[in-house]
């Protein structure tokens, strides 16, 4: 502790539990922009990821409440916010924009697996046959022309999903923005700033997560779906690092009073997780190494490189700016006149140990759903998204233009 | 003989549910269960009590010794664990050098004010508590609506329906707010409420040994509070942040926030 903080502001109240919250929220709203660019925008090259993004978002949006609900001094409580809400408080939006969020990506997915579910009850046996079959929900014509309207209402779910997930996580910024008593807080770029790096760290997540599953398949990498995702990356991560540094200094430049105690926060109090950890390696490095694996001549090992331990990089900048952001806003006295210390603890009082097990969690969630739900692609998809190789460009096999349409 | 369900069996079956369905309702484990069953009287009504009132606060602050009483007399009556770093009520110290270094402190709270070695030009206590704000941020952000203003201008929380999130706590400039360490709901000072609606004073306005603390009512131009009000130099504290409070503070030096 240094100079003068409220006395009961000495303890910082909301700790690694709600760092995770955010940060697992914007993993889900990442992955799912990154799924529309494929089934909205009509981004082929990220085609192979079409199903895993879709998977991936349900299995961290299952981790997202949880660390809320452990933090909670009433956890029995919880469901409060949706039976009695309060509708000034920004929280109280909580419940309800999970929860229509969770109906938009169920109903997404269930289209996406529709034909799927009814082909593994007719082809596998006993409890699993009967398990897909209920998942069908009896729906079982797979003709044509239902087929068709399978992937139209799909379409249109993921239409509804973008300003969805769009909400769901500028609300989180909103949360933190709305606060005026916070110097570090409060800031109407709140909200956009936390949407893209959310984006960010869901483009980077999903990097990791299809390299790991390609290593444990064994399957080769598409060197084009990683390029693709390195050229997202880049440009999401120049938004949000633009956007942060702007903030910073906008408040710097205008030099209001309570200038000097932010600028004691950033360059001290957390300055090396926030220079140091958030923005030299979880932005400047990503930024410079990534567009170095857009070289066309370079090998296929070398993009992979260049775009997975940037990825990782950037995904523990994000988690970073996450600390920094909660545990940072707190450091700052309310009196502006100094400065609490944050003790890590390892088990109690929201320790690192439990932290870590409640972000390991989604990612349990996505090992079992991918059981339950595949994403992966089959040798038919595959054919589907094969370049037509009289346009593909140089030696890599990155097609530029045009792919076999789908049917 | 195939059973068959008479009319004895309907009373019994639904007598059944009803009995199991009023001792169980869904609500029961989401809603809290103590439930007051007091009646009202109408001419004693909640409304009517209020009527034509609005607590204020002023605090006399050249006169604060820094004695503290006050932190230790409110942890005692309202509950609020003496080991524990968290003050409904507590006191700061001033302190200003020749080079106009302000040093400000409040070691637990005020109970361990001790006297200090050297010379300050300028030393002064200043007492702080919820400042029952006209517009308060804390209630804004509750999810739930378990904090509110009374209508007679005190901001209470419902223990029964905090979740305990802590976003009030976050939200209150002043950092009036905390969680209670043993019942894990939000807390804060009431003013006393238990004992203004009984006609007592809170407890720190009365064991002040010097008068600092004053409370009345603001609506009323006769009362003490008014009077001070419109006669000495009062300001709140961080009027910027549009919370209107209901503390005014008597002579109080432009550095205290």
């Amino acid at each position: 502790m240094s100079g003068f903080v409220y006395p009961n502001e000495v303890e910082v109240l909301w700790r690694l539990f709600i760092v995770l919250y955010p940060y697992v929220t914007g993993l889900v709203a990442g992955a799912f922009i990154v799924s529309s660019f494929y089934h909205v925008f009509g981004d082929r090259d990220l085609k192979p990821l079409s199903r895993l993004s879709l998977v991936a978002a349900l299995a961290f949006l299952f981790g997202a409440p949880l660390p809320l609900l452990a933090h909670l001094g009433q956890p029995l409580r919880a469901l409060n916010i949706m039976i009695t809400p309060h509708f000034t408080s920004a929280m109280a939006g909580f419940g309800y924009i999970y929860t229509f969020y969770m109906i938009v990506l169920l109903l997404e997915i269930w289209f996406m697996y529709r034909k799927d579910f009814v082909v593994w009850s007719t082809e596998k046996n006993g409890f699993a046959a009967r398990f897909y079959g209920l998942l069908t929900l009896g729906a079982k014509d797979i003709s044509q022309k239902a087929l068709d309207i399978d992937h139209r209402v799909m379409k249109v779910l993921a239409g509804i999903g973008i300003p969805a997930a769009c909400f769901l996580h500028g609300y989180v910024g909103f949360i933190f923005g709305s606060i005026k008593a916070n110097a570090w807080w409060s800031s109407p770029l709140m909200p956009i700033i936390f949407l893209l790096s959310a984006i960010v760290s869901g483009v980077a997540m999903l990097v990791v997560v299809y390299a790991v599953s390609c290593k444990i398949r064994r399957e080769p990498i598409k060197i084009y779906c990683l390029r693709a995702l390195n050229r997202y990356l880049w440009v999401f991560l120049i938004f949000a690092a633009s956007l942060e540094l702007i903030e910073v200094l906008q408040l710097g430049y205008e030099g209001k009073a309570e200038w000097p105690a932010i600028s004691g926060l950033i360059t001290q109090h957390i300055g090396f997780s926030y220079i140091g950890i958030q923005m030299a390696m979880g932005v400047l490095i990503p930024f410079i190494l990534l567009p170095i694996a857009r070289i066309k001549r370079l090998s296929d090992s070398m993009v992979k490189w260049l775009t997975i331990f940037p990825s990782v990089l950037v995904l523990i900048g994000v988690l970073t700016m996450r600390y920094n952001v909660v545990v940072g806003g707190q450091l700052l006295s309310k009196s502006m006149a100094g400065y609490t210390n944050f003790g890590f603890s390892w088990f109690s009082n929201e320790g690192v140990i439990p932290a870590l097990v409640l972000l390991v969690l989604p990612v349990g969630f996505l090992i079992i759903l991918a059981k339950i739900l595949p994403p992966w692609m089959r040798p038919e998809d595959e054919l589907e998204t094969e370049p037509v190789e009289e346009v593909s460009t140089g030696t890599t096999g990155y097609p530029t233009s045009a792919y076999v349409m789908e049917k | 003989m195939a059973k068959v369900f008479s009319r004895r069996d309907f009373v019994v079956t639904a007598g059944t549910l009803l009995a199991v369905g009023s001792v169980l309702p869904i609500g029961s484990l989401i809603l809290p269960p103590e439930v007051s069953a007091e009646p009202v009287e109408p001419a004693n009504s909640w409304p009517d009590k209020w009527n034509g009132k609005e607590w204020g606060f002023v605090v006399d602050t050249p006169k604060c010794i820094g004695c503290a009483r006050c932190v230790k007399a409110c942890k005692e009556e309202n509950g609020v664990p003496m080991d524990k770093p968290v003050f409904r009520t507590w006191v700061e110290r001033y302190m200003e050098d020749t080079n106009g270094q302000v040093e400000i402190e409040s070691p637990n709270g005020g109970l361990d004010i001790s006297s200090v070695e050297g010379s300050y030009t300028k030393e002064f206590f200043v007492p702080k508590l919820c400042n029952q704000c006209k517009k308060p941020a804390c209630v804004q952000v509750c999810p739930v609506g378990a904090t509110y203003r009374t209508g007679d201008g005190v901001v209470l929380v419902d223990r029964q329906r905090c979740i305990g999130c802590g976003y009030c706590v976050q939200a209150c400039p002043y950092g009036a707010r905390f969680i209670h360490p043993v019942l894990h709901v939000a807390d804060k000072c009431t003013w006393c409420y238990h004992r203004l609606v009984k006609g007592m004073l809170p407890v720190c306005v009365e064991v002040c040994p010097t008068g600092v603390r004053k409370i009345g009512n603001i609506k009323d131009s006769a009362s003490t509070v008014s009077k001070l009000i419109k006669q000495e130099p009062v300001r709140v504290l961080k009027p910027e942040m549009g919370t209107q409070p209901d503390v005014f503070y008597i002579s109080l030096d432009e550095v205290v926030e």
